[in-house]
């Protein structure tokens, strides 16, 4: 169910169960009216979570891009024109000028908790 | 006014138009001031093409002059202007337009003419040659009129004569005086072989007849009486009974003619007047006429390079061929009748394939003098290149004609064996070397080559090693070395579907694990997801491939600038009730939709966003609709004109054989999407020679047309086969599409498949038709599967409300994308612009 539990003192959001997911795929959340977009990495057994804005096409689309790797960095493909963000620090792959925010998260008895983006 | 030498040209066809590029090439163009004469009403063009002109080529593909090339090199071209006659002591030439240009020096390129036996009846109605642009407008007109066709002389020419008024819808036949078809190049045992290919055709042969007299039929325009009493009833007749030099204009003048015509010219092409030279057709070198254009385009280049005062003659050429007919391979290299002393020749024989082989080798068995290839010539090209470059034969010669039955391949030399002068294209004459320094130049696909080095866009013979060469030096260049997907998997495409198919992998972390590394991409990911659904045919949606799709396939529609999607619900052949077409405008309506017809004959519902997507849909799927699979690198759209339900031209129906092949094929994953098209008439409303797969109706059945794309680079599709029935059809279908799915890279249409398959089109029907790697059933096998395992991606997923809630915009809220603005205009919505936004922002 989609509780939303804000814990005030320590600024986390308690966004989802783990299994409203889909693995190695990503999904939109709205915390606190922000979009981000989440990623369950299975082989890492770790959430990640970025903006959802795309600054290419200015829409609302990561969370439907296809993720995987690149060397060693972890990224998404934007649905749109393609470009490729690193989930863990944002960078855009082939601009060097954009990068966009990046959460920290935790899985916590089987929810998925990031880190409230407004604390 | 100049200085500059005269130099007048007469006649613009081939060899007189390669002439004035030779020229220009040379850079000796700006000595001579350059006139040339054209008779016909059409700059050069290819001839040896002329018969593609009825399978759909224009006249402008088939000119041979660039755009501005008279202009640019500032070469007078007097067109539909017949030089009349050589003034050779004033040193002028006269035109029947009156022109009257002197000249220093003069070429004659005036080609031949075709001979027609002097038969009684033979200037009747309906009685043409075969030679020219207007022959064939001439004889298309004839045809639509008609119902049988007859052509005299079953040679070359004759037999793709005889094709092509097949192709016009004509009962055809063939009367040849001789005891066998291409009685010139061929023996008797392949002449055998031949008759039954032709006759497979549908065009019947005749052979030992010789015609009397042409007379008024009772059934048909003509009565052909035979010498042996018996006789034809035809509309139109064809003569092609071989070609006579044009020689009248040097006969007037006094030029020296050969006892049986043509120009007499020594190794410099000069003529018995040495400032007037002979090229092509209509020259006569060492008791030898040149009935091909190869042999011309030397020629051209010997005389454009005595004129900028190269060093270069004209040493003989090789007169082996290879017949251009779909489906009938037929080939013959040198001395095939083994007339040299002492020969040895080898035969093969398969009468059940319907395959001749046979080779002529020197009495030391060292070397290869000739061959005949009929019904299997994919050897033409090694054959002729050992002929040609003496290269050492095998200790068992035969082994070049028997089949390779161990799965070994191809017995011929590796290209690797040819010198870098081996002369590989014949019609253009490209050496091995130009295509290597070509390829190192940065012409490293199959189109590349042929757009910069012309090599394999004439006869066709020369593609296969056209094809080896390429990949050869790709190899040495280190370059198409790495045809891997991308850094995950070390495997190309095709690599990567026969692991799966044999292996029966059925998920991506399967092959991962098995042959990958890392944790894949937007490359693999939807590749491997393409090849798992082509082979499968599972639900794309299921657990294990959601996450492989992009994002059109992931949620079933098509993402739009904004963010949104659009929704295309299949109309198959464009055909819609009232009631559906009512059915969609209420959906639209309600969900204000923005509403558009499309290019694909059905009609596109753009703005949803992705949450709206399974209430649209349930909608549809309730008022009778599937998904149309837009958003799907499968079958998009097979379009239909009406046909002969309403049409009065139509012969047959499109629009219910259009439906039918949308209803097969849909749902088929592939490399790229695919698109059919219906036409019931040649007049072809359709548009289906710009589609994969292109279908037209004729008198006797289906016309199927292969890997035409519009798009970005369009491609005219290839007339495959004709006047199929259906079931052939769809058979032929069956067998190409999933021959494409299996050995196509990611993401390539199959226009640009073709242009990079190996043998080309002939090739192709090699596999298609003759079923040569025998997997024609494991094809249909593969293709019924996925037929049988269709299922609507729409309809699934609204069934299931699970996936139903993962199109939600938020896990955590039922609430929307509120950056999501709409603007009105001219009556519908469409996304906002940034200043729009931000208008409405504030
Ligand atoms: C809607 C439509 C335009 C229209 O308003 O009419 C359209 C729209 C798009 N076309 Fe198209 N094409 C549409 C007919 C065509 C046609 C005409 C036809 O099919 O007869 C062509 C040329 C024919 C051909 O494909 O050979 C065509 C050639 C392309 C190409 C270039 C393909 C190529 O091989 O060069 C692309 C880009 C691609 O696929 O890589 C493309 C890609 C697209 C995409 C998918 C671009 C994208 O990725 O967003 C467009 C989004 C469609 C959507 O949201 O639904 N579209 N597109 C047409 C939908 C037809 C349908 O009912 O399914
Ligand atoms: C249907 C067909 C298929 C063929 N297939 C092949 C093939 O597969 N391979 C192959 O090698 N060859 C093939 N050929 C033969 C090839 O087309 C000829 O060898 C080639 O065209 C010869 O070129 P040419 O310039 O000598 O003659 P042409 O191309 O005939 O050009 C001569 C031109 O001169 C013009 N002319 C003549 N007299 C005058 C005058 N007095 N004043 C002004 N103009 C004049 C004529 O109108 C003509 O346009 C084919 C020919 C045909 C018809
Ligand atoms: S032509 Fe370009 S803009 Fe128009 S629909 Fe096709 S892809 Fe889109
Ligand atoms: S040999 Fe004829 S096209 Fe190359």
């Amino acid at each position: 169910m989609k509780t939303q539990m804000v814990n005030e003192l320590s600024g986390e959001v308690d966004v989802c169960a783990l299994t409203d997911i889909i693995e190695d795929a990503g999904t939109a959340a709205l915390v606190n009216d922000m979009q981000i977009a989440l990623f369950y990495i299975k082989k890492l057994d770790q959430v990640l979570a970025i903006s959802n804005y795309d600054p290419f096409s200015e829409a609302n689309v990561l969370s439907r891009g296809i993720i995987g790797s690149l060397g060693e960095q972890l990224v998404v493909a934007s649905p749109i024109y393609k470009q490729h963000f690193n989930l863990v620090t944002g960078q855009c792959v082939e601009d060097e000028k954009v990068s966009i925010a990046v959460y920290p998260t935790k899985i916590v008895q089987g929810r998925v908790v990031v880190m409230d983006p407004c604390a | 006014m100049s200085d500059k030498k005269k130099l007048v040209v007469i006649g613009n066809g081939m060899v007189g138009h390669k002439f004035l590029q030779s020229m220009v090439n040379n850079e000796a163009l700006q000595d001579y001031e350059v006139t040339t004469f054209c008779e016909e009403t059409r700059l050069a063009y290819d001839r040896v093409q002329l018969s593609s002109y009825f399978s759909g080529q224009s006249e402008e593909d088939l000119s041979l002059v660039e755009p501005g090339f008279f202009e640019k090199n500032n070469i007078t071209v007097h067109v539909g202007d017949r030089a009349s006659s050589i003034d050779r002591e004033a040193k002028k030439v006269l035109s029947n337009n009156g022109q009257s240009i002197p000249y220093d020096k003069l070429v004659l390129a005036t080609g031949s003419f075709p001979f027609v036996p002097p038969i009684p009846g033979h200037e009747r109605e309906n009685c043409f040659v075969y030679r020219t642009i207007d022959d064939l407008i001439d004889i298309k007109k004839a045809g639509e009129k008609s119902k049988v066709g007859v052509v005299i002389g079953g040679g070359l020419l004759g037999l793709e004569a005889a094709k092509a008024l097949k192709d016009l819808g004509l009962k055809t036949h063939v009367v040849e005086f001789a005891p066998r078809l291409m009685a010139v190049q061929i023996d008797d045992g392949a002449g055998e072989v031949l008759r039954k290919k032709i006759e497979d055709l549908g065009v019947s042969v005749h052979t030992q007849k010789n015609t009397q007299a042409i007379v008024d039929g009772e059934q048909c325009l003509h009565r052909m009486n035979f010498a042996d009493g018996t006789f034809i009833e035809t509309d139109v007749i064809l003569f092609s009974a071989g070609i006579r030099p044009r020689d009248d204009i040097a006969r007037d003048c006094g030029l020296t003619l050969g006892e049986r015509g043509g120009v007499v010219i020594n190794d410099h092409c000069q003529t018995s007047d040495e400032d007037i030279y002979a090229i092509g057709e209509c020259a006569l070198w060492d008791g030898k006429i040149f009935g091909l254009v190869a042999p011309g385009y030397q020629m051209a280049q010997v005389v454009a390079d005595q004129l900028s005062a190269k060093e270069n003659s004209f040493t003989g050429a090789d007169m082996s061929t290879k017949l251009k007919l779909m489906g009938v391979d037929v080939a013959s290299i040198g001395d095939a009748h083994a007339v040299t002393e002492n020969s040895k020749v080898y035969t093969y024989v398969n009468g059940s394939d319907e395959v001749y082989k046979k080779i002529v080798v020197s009495e030391d068995k060292k070397h290869l003098l000739g061959a005949v290839l009929i019904g299997d010539a994919v050897d033409y090209g090694n054959l002729l290149q050992m002929k040609l470059n003496d290269i050492a034969l095998p200790e068992h010669p035969d082994s070049l004609i028997l089949p390779q039955r161990d799965g070994s391949g191809s017995t011929g030399l590796g290209v690797e064996a040819l010198p870098d002068t081996a002369q590989i294209c014949s019609c253009y004459d490209v050496s091995k070397g130009a295509l290597c320094q070509a390829v190192a130049d940065g012409a490293t696909t199959m189109a590349a080559l042929k757009e910069c080095t012309s090599a394999t866009t004439g006869c066709g013979g020369c593609t296969a090693l056209v094809g080896q060469v390429l990949n050869k030096e790709l190899e040495k260049l280190g370059m198409d070395v790495n045809t891997d997907l991308c850094e995950h998997f070390a495997y190309t495409r095709q690599d990567l579907y026969n692991l799966i198919r044999v292996n029966e992998i059925k998920t991506f972390d399967e092959m991962l694990e098995k042959y990958g590394k890392g944790y894949g991409c937007d490359l693999c990911k939807p590749a491997i997801g393409s090849i798992l659904a082509s082979c499968w045919n599972d639900y794309v949606l299921e657990k294990p491939h959601v996450g492989l799709q992009d994002t059109n396939d992931r949620f079933l529609a098509n993402i739009q600038k904004n963010g949104t999607y659009s929704v295309v619900p299949r109309i198959p052949g464009g055909e819609i009730t009232p009631e559906k077409l009512i059915a969609i405008g209420e959906v639209a309506k309600k969900h204000q939709l923005y509403t558009k017809i499309t290019g694909g004959q059905r009609v596109d519902l753009f703005g949803a966003k992705k949450e709206m997507l399974p209430v649209i849909w349930k909608e549809l799927i309730d008022a009778g609709f599937e998904t149309g699979h837009a958003y799907g690198k499968a079958l998009r759209t097979v379009k239909s004109c009406v046909g002969s339900t309403w049409c009065r031209y139509g012969v047959d129906d499109s629009v219910t054989a259009a439906i039918n092949l949308e209803n097969r094929y849909k749902g088929l994953r592939a490399p790229h999407k695919i698109k059919f098209a219906v036409s019931g008439c040649t007049r072809e409303c359709a548009e289906a020679q710009s589609k994969d797969v292109g279908v037209i109706a004729t008198e006797n059945g289906w016309n199927l047309y292969l890997c035409g794309n519009g798009g970005m680079k369009p491609r005219h599709a290839d007339l495959f086969a004709t006047d199929l029935d259906y079931e052939t059809l769809v058979k032929y279908i069956d067998r190409f599409l999933m021959f494409y799915v299996k050995t196509a890279d990611r993401l390539q249409r199959t226009s640009t498949w073709m242009m990079n398959l190996e043998g080309g089109v002939d090739y192709l029907r090699d596999v298609v038709i003759d079923d040569s790697l025998g997997l024609a059933d494991t094809f249909e096998k593969e293709m019924q599967t996925v037929v049988d395992n269709y299922q609507c991606e729409w309809k699934t997923t609204v069934e299931n409300e699970e996936r139903s809630k993962s199109f939600k915009a938020f896990v955590n809220s039922d609430k929307g994308d509120s950056q999501i603005v709409f603007v009105p205009e001219r009556g519908q919505l469409r996304p906002a612009n940034k200043e729009e936004i931000l208008a409405k922002l504030n």
